[in-house]
């Protein structure tokens, strides 16, 4: 017989003061890799950064706000476009314009949430898509900023960061950096302040939480503003790296596929899952990436098999296993079965 | 004016009508039952008020303002609180946190979880617990401390006494009264009839979505009540 007495919620465990130690330690080590780290290992580390910032923006969408959407690629493109509007064309500072493709990307994901919000379930997800698709049409019409064959930052630009190539690669460094901390340390309050409460609220019963004064409509788009918000200073950071732009690479879907297969695999609804997907993730590619399509063909196999295997992903394996939280936003249920 | 003034108010389910003309008052600081057979069409009264089903307009007046349209979130906020049918608890959030999610509208008044667990000692000592691994009278207890929790000035309840063993019913209905002596006006949907006379100071009795009796309990006899409720050809 089960005992209800015998059952808690928990949310902060061993682990997760264990792991804001361990946190602490590796953020440290991360810091000063620019001064014994080399140039390759530093433009891996910013591609992960921000492969990982992009997949806890869309886990808090899809895996806490319910917004499957396959068109974050529209603000990611939007927001690499801001950076060359801004800084070749206004003349703000590169770096810069990263906070103000976000802002920027908040405000045009207004408009938006307006029309693929009427959308329920798979058309919401086909809806962004297409949002992102007219995204790329209307920047390829552009002809100041290179219309379909897109454009380069020019060297001026790229000086002003700062003039030497090794202080400018760090710098690159510690903004990825920063961003992908602000993003989790945002997304890990956000999740354990009233509005995680009633997101959590929301995702259980969404009439009970109606009901008592949680306006559904409203977390959800304060959810859609944030991510969008990200994604679009994230995409000025990518474009920043890459030092050139053009639509079919801003507005690619694969930038949204990655993530997608990243959350799923890591674990959805989670903030590590994303941690761990994204350290799979570039495991896998980094050996297989001179196969060409049998990468991608095994990329896709994985997910189908996590899916089936393992829905809650390799986090939800590992967490159950050994009873692991770094992030204990989720409450857990735990009892003890009483045998008398 | 009366705090809550519902003036011939139809409801539909698609098709299907199932609130005929209602009209009802409340005045403040009075209790109020709703007695009647199953699909009488009570809850869908009280959906009706809370903003779960949509209205016709015009029916549904609030200290004189029409919120027959208002969204569900939105009437919280006017100070009209709920305890749903079977309790419907959050699984993923432990007691307090299902006390907390109550006071989500932010609205200005006299509870927190203090009074709350002052009210219901046993929440206190079960605070960390996943609600729904609490018992159903545990359940009912912070379902009612959720709706309290918004501060609201009129608070529906929805067979409070479903499920529940009499004597958890009595527990339960024991805190009525020190509800509705800080000053909250009490509406009842309950089908256990006995209950519902104790605490009410008037008694509405719907039958297949329209009002067929309403009085004084005192005043009302075991008879008008058994031809209101089941129907007088039966």
């Amino acid at each position: 017989m089960i005992n209800s007495s015998r059952y808690w919620v928990q949310r902060s465990t061993a682990t997760s003061r264990l792991g804001a130690v361990l946190g602490i330690m590796l953020l440290a080590v991360l810091i000063s890799v620019p001064y014994w780290g080399g140039r390759a290992e530093m433009r891996l580390l910013v591609e992960v950064f921000y492969i990982l910032a992009l997949a806890q923006l869309w886990n808090l969408l899809a895996g806490y706000g319910g917004l499957v959407s396959v068109g974050q690629q529209a603000f990611l493109g939007f927001g690499g476009y801001m950076l060359f509007v801004f800084s070749i064309h206004v003349g703000v500072g590169a770096v810069w314009t990263i906070p103000l493709a976000g802002i920027l990307g908040a405000l045009i994901s207004l408009p938006v949430a307006f029309l693929v919000f009427r959308l329920r379930g798979h058309y919401f997800a086909i809806g962004t898509w297409v949002v992102a698709e007219v995204f790329m049409l209307i920047f390829a019409q552009i002809i100041a900023l290179g219309g379909g064959s897109g454009a380069s930052l020019p060297v001026s630009v790229v000086r002003s960061i700062a003039s030497s190539r090794s202080v400018r690669e760090a710098t690159i460094y510690w903004v990825a950096l920063a961003v992908v901390v602000a993003v989790i340390v945002v997304i890990y309050l956000l999740l354990r302040s009233r509005h995680g409460l009633a997101l959590t609220a929301i995702r259980d019963s969404e009439e009970a939480s109606r009901s008592l004064g949680v306006d559904n409509f409203r977390a959800k788009l304060m959810v859609y503003i944030f991510a969008a918000f990200g994604t679009a200073a994230i995409g000025a950071l990518i474009f920043l790296t890459k030092l050139r732009i053009s639509p079919a690479a801003a507005f690619d879907i694969n930038w949204t596929t990655t993530v997608i297969f990243i959350v799923v695999i890591g674990g959805i609804g989670t903030i590590e899952g994303p941690i761990i997907g994204t350290i799979i993730y570039f495991l896998l590619r980094e050996p297989l990436a001179d196969y060409g399509s049998w990468y991608l063909i095994l990329l896709g196999s994985t997910a189908v098999l996590i899916m089936l295997k393992a829905p809650q992903g390799i986090w939800g394996l590992i967490s159950e296993r050994f009873e692991l939280r770094f992030f204990p936003v989720q409450r857990q249920l735990r009892w003890t079965v009483n045998d008398d | 004016m009366s705090l809550l003034e519902v003036n011939n108010l139809d409801a539909f389910y698609g098709d299907f009508q199932a609130l005929f003309g209602i009209n009802l008052a409340i005045e403040e600081g009075e209790a109020v039952a709703i007695i009647g057979a199953n699909g009488a069409g009570k809850s869908t009264f009280l959906r009706s008020v809370s903003g779960l089903v949509t209205n016709t307009a015009d029916a549904i007046n609030y200290r004189g303002m029409d919120i027959s349209h208002r969204a569900a979130s939105d009437i919280v906020g006017q100070g009209i609180a709920m305890v749903p049918e079977g309790r419907k608890l959050f699984p993923s959030l432990s007691v307090e946190e299902n006390l907390l999610i109550g006071g989500y509208s932010q609205r200005a008044g006299a509870w927190n979880l203090e009074r709350i667990y002052g009210m219901f000692p046993i929440l206190k000592e079960r605070r960390d617990v996943a609600g729904t691994a609490l018992s159903g009278g545990e359940q009912q207890m912070t379902a009612i401390g959720r709706a309290l929790m918004a501060n609201p000035e009129l608070i529906l309840f929805d067979e409070l006494s479903l499920g529940l063993a009499p004597i958890v019913i009595n527990d339960i209905y024991e805190s009525l009264p020190t509800i509705k002596q800080e000053g909250v006006t009490l509406l009842l949907v309950e089908q256990d009839i006995n209950k519902a006379l104790e605490v009410a100071d008037r008694v509405y009795c719907f039958q297949e979505g329209r009002v067929s009796l309403t009085g004084v309990p005192r005043n009302l006899t075991k008879d008008s009540i058994a031809a209101a409720y089941f129907g007088s050809d039966k």
